[in-house]
């Protein structure tokens, strides 16, 4: 075994790049929508030819601007947000935001929201015919205002049709993200398979609440927020393996992924790519670091290709019936 | 040079119960820092607490940086927890700073506020006419170096241990009443609670003065990426130059704002 390694190490670096949907990544490690700006925030601290995708924070049609504050707090091992997707609107970002990501060998991948089918369907028009993105992922953790503000994501026919009316609007890679704020995440999984999703990717953020017991008001201005962080961890990779047993699509995986080990369990559970969120706020360069992470441990494992541990979880005879 | 970096802790002496003045030595070239910029502070390794913590630029003087701060909630108490010769990670400096004062200013601090005042009264000695309020004697951190730097110093307290009794607004509302000065060219900069930044704000709309005031709001990223530390801005519409709002970033467009600019809820 310890002649075997050597070897390996002698031989060659292991090879890092998946292929999601048609889209080759150079390595797994991609950002999390909301937590890298538009990619220009975080470039002084990151080569950002060295990142598998950069997902940008997520775009409407129209411009939002956003929650009042306080819109961040503070939690164990986590954060707690209600940013309420202010962002510049999808013409600003395709004019101001795009050049600059344009310059990068590395596929942009755009995060867009819509309140009602017809604005998810325009958006992904608009952003289809940009130059310089390589695939949309859609967030579906959001309100529809025709259907009594019901969260898309969390109602199966309401997302079959969202998605199925995306798909038939664009050619890139579409990749859906799932809400995990829904009982079966398995079965929702598979509604957006059905439905055209190329790939899934999970999980955004769990809904919370902080309270000030002094005050006796939530912390936040928007009472609730979406949880993330190391504490959302074993929920997050809990949900991927139960997503990879449902679906034949790939998988990115995410939430609270901090270090290589972090999102070596999301890949050993069945994700194909894994998105790196909160962990920026903290280090900057965490993206970084967890790609050469996962590069040693492949190498120390003596294995080749990093798609060899993809779903590799041993279980064993589990009987799934059982609690 | 680079703004993301390591530095040692060469010092973090307790100036009472409540106030700690850190000093820090960056272990890479850094850049120099302006008067009212911010340094985003990791007080732990551990995940509790998880972000990093905003501090104003206190002191940049021969490869060290010096943070002035008061122990609050848990990022601060973990901070001073800190000791000797413990290594942490800093993100800085960044956002905006004060625009420079074109002669002699008004400076109004309030309480650990003075923190992010003190650089710029260091930077232009004997020019400022400094306005400093707190609770009480004890959170008066910082007054002797305050006042050696200014050209004149009012002091208040909400007790009445130090200075006047009552609040730093009102003395300098005398202050400009008064007619001792002609204050129409001063600038004033300011730092401190909310309720004093926006009393300052009806003042100055008054008598027409332009305040320079830092914000503080909850923060997560530091560098404009997670829109988390908003703030309520004036701005005209460039296409049909109407007024409006927006939310714009504290860490990054500020922290540093013109207060005619800020819509108060």
């Amino acid at each position: 075994m310890g002649i075997k390694r050597t070897e390996d190490k002698i031989q060659k670096t292991p090879n890092l790049s998946v292929n999601i949907a048609g889209l080759k990544l150079k390595n797994p490690v991609m950002t999390a929508s909301g937590t890298f700006g538009y990619g220009e925030e975080y470039s002084e601290f990151v080569d950002l030819n060295k990142l598998g995708a950069i997902v940008v924070k997520g775009l409407s049609l129209i411009p939002k601007d956003g929650n009042p504050t306080p819109r961040v707090v503070e939690t164990p091992a986590g954060m707690l947000n209600a940013i309420g997707l202010q962002n510049v609107g999808i013409k600003a970002f395709i004019k101001g935001k795009l050049p600059f990501l344009r310059q990068f060998q590395t596929p942009v991948i755009a995060n867009f929201f819509g309140d009602s089918i017809d604005e998810y369907v325009r958006a992904a028009g608009e952003l289809s015919s940009a130059d310089g993105i390589h695939a949309l992922e859609m967030n579906i953790s959001c309100p529809n205002k025709q259907a009594g503000w019901i969260v898309f994501g969390t109602d199966p026919k309401i997302m079959e049709q969202v998605i199925a009316a995306v798909r038939r609007t664009t050619a890139l890679p579409l990749i859906v993200k799932l809400s995990p704020n829904v009982t079966d995440i398995g079965f929702m999984s598979k509604v957006a398979e059905n439905s055209g999703a190329d790939a899934i990717s999970l999980i955004n953020t769990i809904t919370g609440m902080v309270v000030n017991i002094k005050e006796r008001k939530p912390v936040l201005a928007n009472i609730t927020g979406g949880l993330s962080g190391p504490a959302i961890r074993p929920v997050a990779v809990r949900m991927v393996w139960e997503v990879y047993k449902s679906v034949r699509i790939p998988i990115i995986g995410m939430g609270g992924i901090m270090t290589a080990n972090d999102a070596l369990e999301f890949l050993i559970a069945g994700a194909r790519a894994v998105a790196v969120g909160t962990a920026n706020f903290v280090n900057p360069t965490a993206t970084i670091e967890i790609i050469q992470g996962i590069e040693r441990f492949l190498a120390e494992d003596g294995l080749s290709d990093i798609n060899e541990i993809i779903g590799s979880l041993i279980t064993g005879d589990l009987n799934h019936d059982m609690p | 040079m680079h703004r993301y970096f390591k530095a040692k802790i060469t010092g973090n002496t307790p100036l009472n119960e409540q106030f700690r003045l850190l000093t820090l030595i960056p272990l890479s070239e850094i850049e120099i820092p302006s008067p009212g910029q911010f340094y985003m502070l990791q007080a732990s390794s551990a995940l509790v607490p998880l972000l990093k913590r905003p501090f104003s630029i206190f002191e940049h003087q021969a490869g060290t940086l010096k943070f002035l701060y008061r122990i609050r909630g848990k990022g601060t108490s973990c901070l001073a927890g800190l000791g000797m010769d413990d290594t942490i990670n800093v993100i800085g400096p960044l956002g905006n700073s004060y625009p420079e004062p074109q002669e002699d200013f008004i400076a109004v601090a309030g309480g650990i506020g003075i923190a992010s005042l003190l650089p710029l009264l260091s930077r232009f000695k004997k020019k400022a006419y400094l306005f400093y309020g707190a609770r009480n004697s004890d959170e008066l951190v910082m007054l002797n170096e305050a006042k050696s730097l200014s050209k004149e110093v009012a002091i208040t307290t909400d007790d009445g241990s130090e200075g006047q009794k009552g609040l730093i607004t009102d003395v300098l509302r005398d202050f400009l009443n008064s007619s001792r000065i002609t204050y129409h060219a001063l600038q004033i900069y300011a730092c401190g609670p909310m309720p004093m930044i926006k009393e300052l704000s009806s003042i100055c709309m008054n008598k027409g003065l332009r305040c320079y005031a830092s914000f503080e709001e909850h923060m997560a990223c530091g560098v404009g990426a997670c829109h988390g530390c908003v703030i309520k801005v004036r701005r005209q519409n460039t296409e049909d130059r109407t007024q409006k709002w927006i939310y714009e970033r504290v860490c990054k467009e500020g922290p540093v704002f013109d207060v005619r600019e800020i819509v108060w809820e």
